[in-house]
């Protein structure tokens, strides 16, 4: 079976990368698994493959991963339509920063290192092919990648309005911070393996 | 005792059999609860925003999940659950990268790419622990409690700046980790295996930051 992250990160089967790697099978292995709970063996009831594949395609599109953007735009195509795929890509090219930012308490001694940044926010156009619950995932997708310091109940309360289930959102929160842990590795293994290979 | 709010979405959150349309979320807030306003090496407390799931229904399916029995206790964990693959993958993750330190980066310096990277996302009760953590391991308090205190760009030596740069480097979105910053690390005595454990390290604090974020809050324990 083809190791998502190798693939996303390019490594080169038998160097220097790829021993790395398994050197440490309970987290390779444990890696493959994430993805293949959250996008192979589904529980679509919480958050349906589209679904799924619509926010992974925004965040990697936000984390300037060309590789995994095409392979999480395939995925959006297949479960979702080819609307949905560009509508997500227009949406994530307008949503691109550069991060992490946002508010400490104004009460606190933190307060010093807050950052302002884009709050981004689905147009009417957007949410009317995307539908409520995608176009609220999005916006929480978009808090959690760059402002995650500035998560809250009322971000929470919005999906909830949106249709989000408690079991969706804890799915949800899963699958972004997921991918921030997936597409980390991938940049970081992709940086050492051009460096084995050069 | 904090004070505890339940605020539905919608009124109708009945479940029963055959009726597939799953509840709006039920949202859980504390308004009396005493929130941390600085990075420290305190053990505080966390409070779920949702609900968690309840220990005496827990599957066996949801066992596995949370792989150590014991987690059932924490609401954290009760509420990751509601997710039991998942929850599992990610859990037997973070064990390797963390705690299977035979060889490759010491265990003190993977709490402190942790630590790094929860000062620099704001995750401040995930850089409490995994302070604690890094002081635990390396007996080096006031190195660790710089870096809380006076952040990423405080001074420290070469080995732990090497640490720290590679992990915000990695932690920005979208990542600034370049050649220099795995260079500094060999420079610092580190070997392969070190630095691919240095970006797993790193890179698994960005899950466990936004996840431990998105769904509760810090609490001050009582009378602090």
């Amino acid at each position: 079976m083809t190791d998502i992250i190798d693939r996303l990160a390019g490594v080169t089967p038998g160097g220097t990368v790829d021993a790395l790697r398994r050197h440490r099978p309970a987290t390779r292995d444990n890696a493959q698994a994430s993805y293949h709970a959250l996008f192979e063996n589904i529980e679509a009831a919480s958050a349906t493959l589209a679904e799924r594949a619509a926010v992974a395609q925004f965040v990697a599109i936000l984390h300037d991963d060309e590789v995994a953007a095409a392979h999480y735009a395939a995925l959006t195509r297949e479960s979702g339509g080819e609307a949905l795929e560009r509508a997500v890509t227009e949406l994530a090219e307008a949503g691109r920063t550069e991060g992490p930012y946002g508010e400490y308490p104004a009460e606190g001694p933190l307060v010093g290192e807050s950052v302002a940044g884009l709050r981004f926010a689905v147009d009417d156009h957007a949410r009317e092919i995307l539908g409520e619950r995608t176009a609220a995932s999005l916006e929480h997708a978009h808090l959690l990648v760059f402002r995650p310091r500035e998560s809250s109940v009322a971000a929470l309360t919005a999906l909830g309005a949106a249709g989000w289930s408690t079991d969706g959102i804890v799915t949800l929160s899963q699958l972004v911070s997921f991918l921030a842990f997936q597409l980390r590795v991938a940049a970081g293994l992709r940086l050492l393996d051009t460096e084995d290979a050069a | 005792m904090t004070e505890q709010t339940i605020d539905r979405a919608e009124a109708a959150t009945t479940c029963t059999a055959g009726a597939p349309a799953p509840a709006a979320a039920g949202i859980l807030s504390h308004p009396e609860a005493s929130v941390p306003l600085a990075f420290t090496q305190a053990e505080i407390g966390w409070l779920p925003w949702l609900e968690p799931a309840e220990e005496a229904t827990l599957t066996e399916r949801q066992y596995e999940g949370l792989v150590d029995r014991g987690r059932a206790k924490s609401d954290y964990f009760r509420l990751l659950v509601r997710d039991p693959d998942i929850l599992r993958a990610r859990t037997l993750t973070d064990k390797d990268i963390f705690y299977n330190a035979n060889d490759g980066l010491p265990r003190a310096e993977r709490e402190l790419a942790a630590a790094a990277t929860s000062r620099f996302n704001g995750c401040i009760f995930c850089a409490s622990v995994h302070a604690r953590f890094a002081t635990h391991h390396s007996k080096r308090h006031d190195d660790v409690q710089r870096l809380l205190d006076d952040g990423i760009d405080a001074v420290q030596d070469a080995a732990w700046r090497a640490i720290i740069d590679a992990s915000v480097a990695l932690a920005a979105t979208p990542s600034r980790l370049e050649t220099r910053h795995l260079d500094a690390l060999r420079a610092a005595g580190f070997d392969e295996q070190a630095v691919s454990d240095v970006i797993h390290s790193a890179a698994f604090f960005n899950w466990a930051n936004r996840l431990m974020l998105s769904i509760g809050q810090p609490d001050n324990p009582p009378g602090e």
